[in-house]
């Protein structure tokens, strides 16, 4: 059995699942309740859904969708999107998720990843950092699906989330997201080395090997599938899949 | 049917979502009247062991449960933070458990040199210690999902019916009698949650 959770992140914008390349060029994936039942087939360890257009319009969550992907998925499940208060998290634990993701709203409040940790337990409080690159190689942290640079560095922002209670840190590469190149390792290790509490890697899987290269050099905790497990391959259909188990225990050994 | 017991601290929609799927009726009640009537109880939970207590007592609901479990003995189920309410207290607070089972709920500890997290985050393998009408029917590998920084240990083994390993080997189902706890959750452990419930309606 694995240890590692590897986590398919699925992107929600509007009605339909969506795919991106660095944030950006939406690929249409399908029907969120579809693709979620189909997971659920393939008893995926856990699943991420980022509403990632909510924050940007202002919005709350669809909570009619995440009643419909909680009635069909018996797995762990993870939401974020729109989420600025005590009560709107409420209502998506109540609905059947268990952990909630915070991404933009705690650069204008950070309080509140205190405030939800105290109410909910941090064991539901993941913080999303999504970092980029600059010209220069130093590393930045975004907001707003990446349109928003926050001028912080990676590694200090992952250490005030979890001073203020963040349970978990979702790490997204906005430069690897969508590649198929692998996931940024150097990111991924200085982040997890200076964090206490469990780091998911995110962003350019494109093969089972770059999984076991994030463990094992990058100290991930758990890793985020996008890509590759909604489609056959890069630049191929959408076909939902999960990797093979054996051969995720051989790399992740 | 099986009732169960809201105090507004667990998330019981996802409880109702596995039930649903495996035929069996539900409600989520905090009634003291309805919950009067009730022919199996589970009793969710996620978050701190004292807030938990606090609202067990102030609700009115501890004599009613006490009440259903220990004199009526109906089937009970306690869930996660639910199922370390069972034992007679926790290092994460001050207040006495319900007590029903005698075992005590406990920080991990580790050595300084592990590098093993805390919470235990994640699936597992449970092992069978004492045979249980709840673990019937287990795959070899039955795994379920846990996330959790405390644990029980109980004070007799014949009250353990599966052990876990996170460093060492923990109480991860216990029962004594009609009552029983589960460290992990059903409701989110696919087919191997649907088999602990469908055991648990059948009782």
């Amino acid at each position: 059995m694995l240890k590692i959770r590897i986590i398919p992140c699925l992107l929600l914008r509007n009605e339909s699942l969506v795919k991106t390349v660095q944030f950006n060029k939406f690929g249409y994936i399908g029907d969120p309740a579809n693709t979620c039942r189909i997971f659920n087939e393939l008893e995926v360890d856990e699943l991420t859904f980022l509403d990632i257009t909510a924050s940007r319009e202002k919005r709350t969550p669809n909570f009619k969708i995440l009643e419909e992907i909680a009635n069909e998925c018996f797995m762990p499940l993870s939401y974020g999107g729109g989420i600025r208060d005590i009560k709107t998290a409420e209502k998506i634990f109540q609905t059947g998720f268990e952990k909630i993701i915070l991404n933009s709203y705690p650069f204008e409040n950070p309080e509140i990843i205190t405030d939800l940790a105290k109410a909910f337990g941090s064991q539901s409080v993941i913080v999303a950092i999504d970092v980029k690159k600059s010209l220069l190689g130093g590393y930045h942290v975004y907001s707003l699906s990446g349109t928003v640079n926050r001028k912080r560095h990676p590694v200090e922002w992952a250490k005030e989330v979890a001073m203020r209670g963040a349970g978990e840190i979702l790490l997204t590469s906005i430069d690897r997201e969508g590649t198929w190149k692998g996931f940024d390792i150097e990111l991924t290790a200085d982040v997890a080395q200076a964090v206490k509490i469990p780091v998911i890697a995110n962003g350019g899987a494109g093969n089972v090997v770059h999984i076991g290269d994030v463990v094992k050099k990058g100290h991930a905790s758990a890793v985020a599938l996008g890509s590759m497990v909604v489609y056959q391959g890069k630049d191929l259909g959408v076909l939902v899949n999960f990797p093979d188990r054996d051969e995720l225990e051989n790399v992740l050994r | 049917m099986i009732t169960i017991i809201d105090y507004g601290m667990g998330n019981t929609g996802s409880i109702v979502n596995m039930l649903k799927k495996i035929g069996v009726k539900a409600r989520i009640t905090s009634d003291i009247e309805e919950i009067a009537t009730a022919q199996k109880i589970i009793l969710p939970g996620v978050g701190h062991f004292d807030r938990a207590m606090e609202r067990i007592d102030k609700s009115g609901l501890k004599e009613i449960l006490d009440h259903k479990a220990l004199t009526e003995k109906v089937p009970v189920l306690g869930i996660c933070l639910g199922m370390q309410l069972l034992t007679m207290s926790s290092e994460e607070g001050e207040c006495n458990g319900l007590g029903w089972i005698p075992a005590k709920t406990i920080r991990f500890r580790f050595s300084k040199e592990s590098n093993l997290k805390i919470p235990h985050m994640g699936w597992n393998l449970v092992h069978q210690s004492t045979p249980s009408s709840l673990t019937k029917d287990f795959e070899p590998e039955h795994r379920f999902y846990f996330v959790h920084s405390y644990h029980v240990q109980v004070e007799d083994e014949k009250y353990s019916i599966l052990k876990t390993e996170h460093g060492y080997l923990f109480d991860s189902a216990i029962q004594n009698d009609n009552i029983f706890g589960v460290q992990f959750h059903p409701e989110k452990s696919h087919r191997f949650g649907m088999r602990l419930l469908e055991n648990f309606a059948k009782l």
